[in-house]
């Protein structure tokens, strides 16, 4: 008999790897990729290809020449990182701008704190908001939406989001009804013919990623569930208080970045909480946060911002917030 | 039959691979020499009473359990005592063993050999103890723990459920669903003997649903006594944990750091409760049980019935196994079976299996960082947090992962078997649990 394998139980595993969970969460994303081409045309395959060529580089730039660690671009998650960095910017975002973008978000968010899994924050959302805040003019100038086939709604060339119309409208003094009357309707929200970040104007293809990724079991329903639990709760009441003055709830979930956040970013394995229990609180927290900058904040949108406070919170969460133990209940013996 | 029932918290899927469930239990040829070990059960080891040279019958005592958590050892064989020596076992340490050389199959004559049906349960509860203790039963799947102890209820506790595992979780491995399709009636007696002996009038028969003619064949004979309940169980690991199936058959959580009696239940395996009968009935010590040998690179997945000591390597000849290609050895199941480092190593009363791996299922999966995806609390059934209880662990932090309950891993392996990034999160929590047991330990001597 050949020299036996001593090893601790078990002795199998369930073949999964971080790499098929990194290329699952690619395969969710395909949905809203395809809706982003469909709309902004040429514009958003050139933003996807250079996010993520660039991200690629600096991942392997960094690991190979600085760190002089083994090259992993191959596990997928330098590949999600410039897919949500594409999927967050306008389609007509200049080229130098979409590298600064992925530098940020690879060299500073991700590989300076040591790379997969050691970062606190969501590398793509770092690379975001760093560019909403450094570039205004460009990163808030999206382009209409104009199908493949068909026709813009508007004659304009760009436009500002849905959400960001409304909020202005509002702030203007309009009612919500009059502000509505000029924005797309439901429906044409529902499938993304809206103006918007690449990823973020197709609420179904988005739903469909994120219905793919609890189906494969790569995200668990405990984020998206708190999220939209409290972001529906929150500005329901809201607008049941006042409907003149406060937007419904669906309004809230279906434009902007809300589905996008909800489903691909707060749900980041390795920037939200380890236990169950912990993810209901990050959510729950998510969502309020979101609603807090939407309705009082300066910009439009809160989604970023509230997920990015939340990943702060996250090793906090994981220290006061336990699972539940067994054996943690008291049992009557009788 | 009631709706299935499961335990609530984390558990996974392991693909179950029971090659050898249509196998019935074949009679393994008695050896030409066995190893005993004197000490085969969880707790103290008992010391020889025989000498090299002696001549033994089978079922002769030979090596007595003095202390109160030990267990009798009785002769598997009759022959002639070799020596006396420290031998190699399961372990893979050299521990003390009598060696016999088998010369014929002569019986204690006190042993009803026949395979007569003893139906009516003649002893008193103090007997019965009595009798278990005597005949060396330990629970078989899988600690070994001393039978008549489980039986002996602490001062100021009441038993009020019997329950009798028949869950068999562990991938690959059929001794248990052999036994309860060929040995059911056996069984029931023995869970009525064990009944009264615990002094308890409701047993529940806990089975997994992937061992649907057990479920019936069990359910069919139960149906003569009402006090025994057969309940189907949802296929999912670690069902078979004594925790985990209390939890589902009577819905009760045993509290961190105690046994189930402090919910009133005590659990015995199906085999178990066979050697019961056995000792009980018909004064037969446990000398033999079932064995399960499988595998990918066994030819003929078998269920054994063997003589204890008999060397595992037999075992794997008789069924074919292919030593070239087998990179691994395990005794017990693919989840919480030991790797050996020999197959020159007896059978014991805790070998429930023998498994081999191919070469390429003998090395554990690459380790990457982990990502943090918390997977590993999600699958513990304990409600504990591998990923934590590892840094702490790595980083000599025992106090805190105290306070984290790492005493409450039953290392039932599941956090290991679904990490992504393939980390060893089991080695880390049973150190942890050893340097945490010393320190509890040390704390009891101040």
């Amino acid at each position: 008999m050949n020299m036996l394998t001593i090893s601790g139980s078990p002795h199998v595993h369930d073949d999964s790897t971080v790499k098929k969970l990194m290329y699952g969460v690619v395969i969710a994303m395909i949905p809203a990729m395809l809706v982003s081409f469909y709309f902004f045309g040429l514009g958003a395959v050139k933003v996807t290809l250079i996010a993520v060529i660039s991200c690629l580089f600096f991942e392997w730039f960094i690991q190979k020449y600085i760190l002089k660690v083994p090259v992993t671009i191959n596990d997928g998650s330098a590949l999600i990182t410039g897919i949500l960095l594409a999927f967050n910017v306008p389609s007509n975002l200049p080229v130098w701008i979409i590298i600064i973008g992925a530098f940020v978000s690879i060299a500073i968010a991700k590989m300076s704190f040591g790379g997969l899994g050691k970062n606190p924050f969501n590398p793509a959302l770092v690379g975001r908001v760093f560019l909403l805040i450094s570039f205004p003019v460009q990163m808030t100038s999206w382009p209409v939406a104009v199908p493949l086939f068909g026709e813009a709604l508007t004659d304009a060339i760009t436009g500002p989001t849905t959400l960001g119309f409304v909020k202005e409208s509002l702030k203007s003094g309009m009612t919500v009804a009059e502000a509505m009357a000029e924005a797309p309707s439901y429906m044409q929200e529902f499938l993304g013919f809206q103006g918007g970040s690449l990823g973020e104007v197709s609420a179904i293809a988005l739903i469909i990623g994120g219905l793919y990724m609890l189906f494969r079991k790569i995200i668990t329903w405990h984020i998206p569930v708190a999220y939209i639990g409290s972001v529906v709760i929150f500005t329901g009441i809201l607008w049941f208080v006042n409907p003149q003055q406060y937007l419904d709830p669906v309004f809230h979930l279906i434009t902007g970045g809300m589905l996008l956040g909800i489903f691909f970013m707060a749900t980041d394995l390795v920037t939200s909480p380890i236990n169950t229990r912990g993810m209901l609180i990050f959510g729950a927290g998510a969502g309020i946060l979101t609603i807090i900058i939407r309705i009082w904040g300066a910009y439009p949108e809160g989604v970023s911002f509230a997920i990015l406070i939340m990943n702060a919170f996250v090793p906090l969460i994981n220290r006061g917030i336990k699972p539940k133990r067994f054996g943690e209940k008291i049992v009557n013996n009788k | 039959m009631c709706a299935l029932k499961t335990f609530k918290l984390g558990g996974v899927h392991p693909p179950e691979n029971k090659h050898s469930a249509d196998r019935p239990i074949e009679v393994f040829p008695i050896p030409k020499q066995v190893v005993i070990p004197v000490n085969q059960n969880l707790g103290a080891p008992s010391s020889p009473l025989i000498k090299k040279g002696d001549m033994v019958t089978a079922g002769q005592l030979i090596a007595k359990g003095e202390a109160f958590i030990s267990s009798n050892v009785h002769s598997s064989v009759s022959g002639k005592v070799l020596k006396i020596d420290n031998m190699m076992d399961q372990t893979g340490y050299k521990r003390m063993a009598v060696v016999i050389n088998v010369e014929g199959d002569e019986w204690d004559g006190s042993i009803d050999k026949s395979d007569d049906l003893k139906e009516q349960i003649t002893l008193s509860r103090e007997e019965i103890i009595k009798k278990i203790h005597e005949m060396g039963i330990v629970g078989l799947g899988g600690a070994a723990f001393p039978s008549h102890v489980k039986l002996m209820i602490p001062e100021g506790k009441t038993a009020e459920y019997l329950l009798i595992n028949g869950v068999e979780c562990e991938p690959y491995l059929t001794a248990d669903h052999r036994l309860m399709l060929e040995k059911g009636k056996q069984i029931l007696i023995g869970a009525k003997i064990l009944m009264k002996g615990l002094g308890v009038d409701k047993a529940i028969i806990g089975i997994e649903n992937n061992k649907p003619d057990a479920i019936k064949h069990i359910t069919e004979l139960a149906k003569e006594f009402d006090d025994i309940k057969v309940q189907a169980l949802k296929v999912k690991y670690p069902q078979g944990g004594e925790k985990q199936l209390i939890k589902a058959a009577v819905k009760r959580e045993v509290p961190s750091g105690k046994l189930p009696i402090e919910v009133g239940c005590v659990v015995n395996n199906v085999g178990t409760a066979f050697a019961v009968y056995e000792a009980v009935q018909k004064n037969k010590p446990l000398i033999e049980r079932v064995v399960t040998v499988t595998g990918k690179t066994v030819k003929e997945p078998s269920n054994f019935l063997v003589r204890i000591g008999t060397p595992l390597n037999e075992l794997i000849e008789k069924s074919g196994g292919d030593k070239e290609a087998t990179g691994k050895v395990v005794s017990g199941g693919p989840m919480m079976g030991k790797a050996l480092n020999s197959v020159d190593v007896p059978v014991v009363k805790g070998t429930s299996g023998v498994l081999l791996f191919k070469e390429d299922e003998s090395v554990r999966v690459e380790m990457k960082h982990c990502i943090r995806c918390g997977r590993c609390i999600q699958v513990c059934p304990m409600g504990l947090e591998p990923v934590l209880l590892t840094q702490l662990s790595e980083r000599g932090r025992w106090e805190e992962a105290e306070q984290e309950m790492v005493m409450d891993c039953i290392e039932c392996g599941s956090c290991h078997y679904t990490c992504p990034s393939g980390r060893p999160l089991l080695d880390f929590l049973r150190l942890g649990k050893a340097k945490v047991g010393q320190l509890i330990r040390n704390r009891g001597k101040k």
